[in-house]
């Protein structure tokens, strides 16, 4: 049976994790090479590495340490941040990515998924949307959620997916970082219009909150979350026990 | 020493990563010397399989593989490699593999329940089915990575492993010196090193 996955997220600025990391046994919590490898080793199913970089310089520094993870890490990863072409598809994957996720990209040029998909394989393409509820509608953000796009979410997603992309993650901005758990409502009017692997993003504060995401919605195939990780709130090896406590499929 | 054969499809950084990371000392060549001199040989692949069986024939790595395999060197197809491996496949039309392992590739939507997302997608436990020398170090219940939406089918008397995916997908063969993993050892953490580490000790 096919396991749901953990999923630790990595913002990466010129080639160091940003927010604060605490963790007992890292030497150095800021080098995205010793994180991965940390995370890895408790466990993580997926790595996911975001690149909020604006200078070329520090595009630069992103593929090195892409390249020193894929070097150290054998697990799937994912790299996502700053992809607007498909030449910038190929500069992350020959540095040893896995999977590549789009987002503003995909809003400001449509064709990007199918183009990518096309030449790497539906599997390689990630959405990742940035939703929002305005007046009782999903609505897709741009720019990191800061610019309403006006775009209906739940169309645009399974447009996406239709064009090729191979997995979808949803990033409530009405849940993240509130900690309350993840935004069910909104993954579940997802996981009804698409048949590719749906990973809930934005809400997670604790371990009850992944147990209730899956239970409730077993179409959903994977939790990611950032800073209750990074701080320790919740430890990925307790999450899998508890997971597997609770009946659902864990690698452990 | 190792080669890992390349004939032009996909990304093969992981794999020679994962082998350095065993001490293994493994070359990325399409050198038909450097492949008669090596130890052992990976076949990796991704992508559709009639144009990756296209490249194979294209750059005369298959009829080198082919001979290789009959000099009794130890062969391992990866993913799209080890489909490869087998006689035919029905991925877009009717493609001929190396015909190194009866059966033949088909997609999964054929067996698996309807509801069921397609690739088969994430980590997945092995189910043993017979003793295999790459499984020494495996413990019951390890998952491993998988990418896929085509399978290996009429192939049970070379199916090592199979994974659960509400049908049982063919997750491993072998073949006397000729091996084959559908799933991506290089990105299976931990179990996945030790199934090259055992590879590399046959």
């Amino acid at each position: 049976m096919i396991t749901k996955r953990i999923i630790p997220c990595l913002d990466v600025k010129n080639g160091r994790v940003v927010k604060g990391v605490n963790f007992e046994g890292l030497n150095d919590v800021a080098s995205p090479v010793e994180l991965a490898k940390y995370y890895s080793s408790c466990g993580a199913d997926e790595l996911v590495f975001y690149d909020i970089t604006a200078s070329a310089e520090g595009r630069a520094l992103f593929t090195d340490i892409l390249t020193e993870t894929a070097r150290r890490v054998f697990i799937p990863l994912t790299v996502g941040g700053g992809i607007n072409t498909v030449a910038d598809f190929d500069r992350v994957l020959k540095c040893g990515a896995d999977k590549v996720s789009v987002n503003s990209g995909a809003i400001r040029n449509p064709d990007l998924i199918y183009e990518a998909a096309k030449l790497y394989g539906d599997q390689c393409v990630v959405i990742s949307a940035d939703v929002k509820r305005v007046d009782g509608v999903f609505r897709v953000f741009a720019k990191g959620g800061r610019e309403n796009t006006g775009m209906e979410a739940i169309e645009w997603i399974r447009r996406c997916v239709d064009n090729g992309a191979g997995e979808v993650v949803l990033n409530s901005i009405d849940t993240d970082g509130v900690k309350g758990g993840f935004d069910l409502e909104m993954l579940d009017a997802v996981c009804r219009v698409v048949n590719v692997p749906v990973i809930a993003s934005g809400g997670a504060g604790r371990i009850e909150d992944f147990i209730t995401l899956f239970k409730t919605l077993p179409k959903v195939d994977a939790g990611l979350a950032a800073s209750i990780f990074h701080f320790g709130e919740v430890k990925i090896a307790d999450l899998k026990r508890a997971m597997a406590e609770n009946g659902i499929p864990t690698r452990l | 020493m190792i080669a890992i054969i390349d004939y032009g499809v996909g990304n093969l950084f992981s794999l020679k990563s994962s082998f350095a990371a065993i001490g293994q000392e493994a070359v990325v060549t399409c050198d038909p010397d450097v492949i008669a001199s090596a130890d052992r040989l990976i076949l990796p692949g991704v992508g559709a399989f009639g144009d990756a069986a296209q490249k194979l024939r294209d750059s005369g790595m298959a009829d080198v593989v082919k001979r290789q395999a009959a000099s009794g060197k130890p062969i391992m197809g990866i993913c799209l490699g080890m489909q490869l491996l087998f006689d035919k496949s029905y991925e877009y039309g009717e493609h001929e593999g190396l015909g190194l392992i009866r059966g033949e590739i088909r997609p999964i939507s054929g067996i698996i329940d309807s509801g069921l997302k397609i690739p088969h997608i994430g980590w997945n436990a092995l189910i043993v089915k017979k003793p295999s020398r790459l499984f020494r170090y495996l413990n019951a219940g390890d998952c491993v990575y998988f990418v896929h939406s085509y399978y290996a089918a009429d192939c049970e008397e070379s199916t090592t492993a199979t994974a659960e995916y509400s049908a049982e997908l063919t997750a491993s063969v072998e073949n006397g010196n000729v091996y084959g993993c559908q799933f991506h050892p290089e990105k299976s953490g931990d179990v996945g090193l030790k199934i090259l580490q055992a590879f590399c000790e046959i």
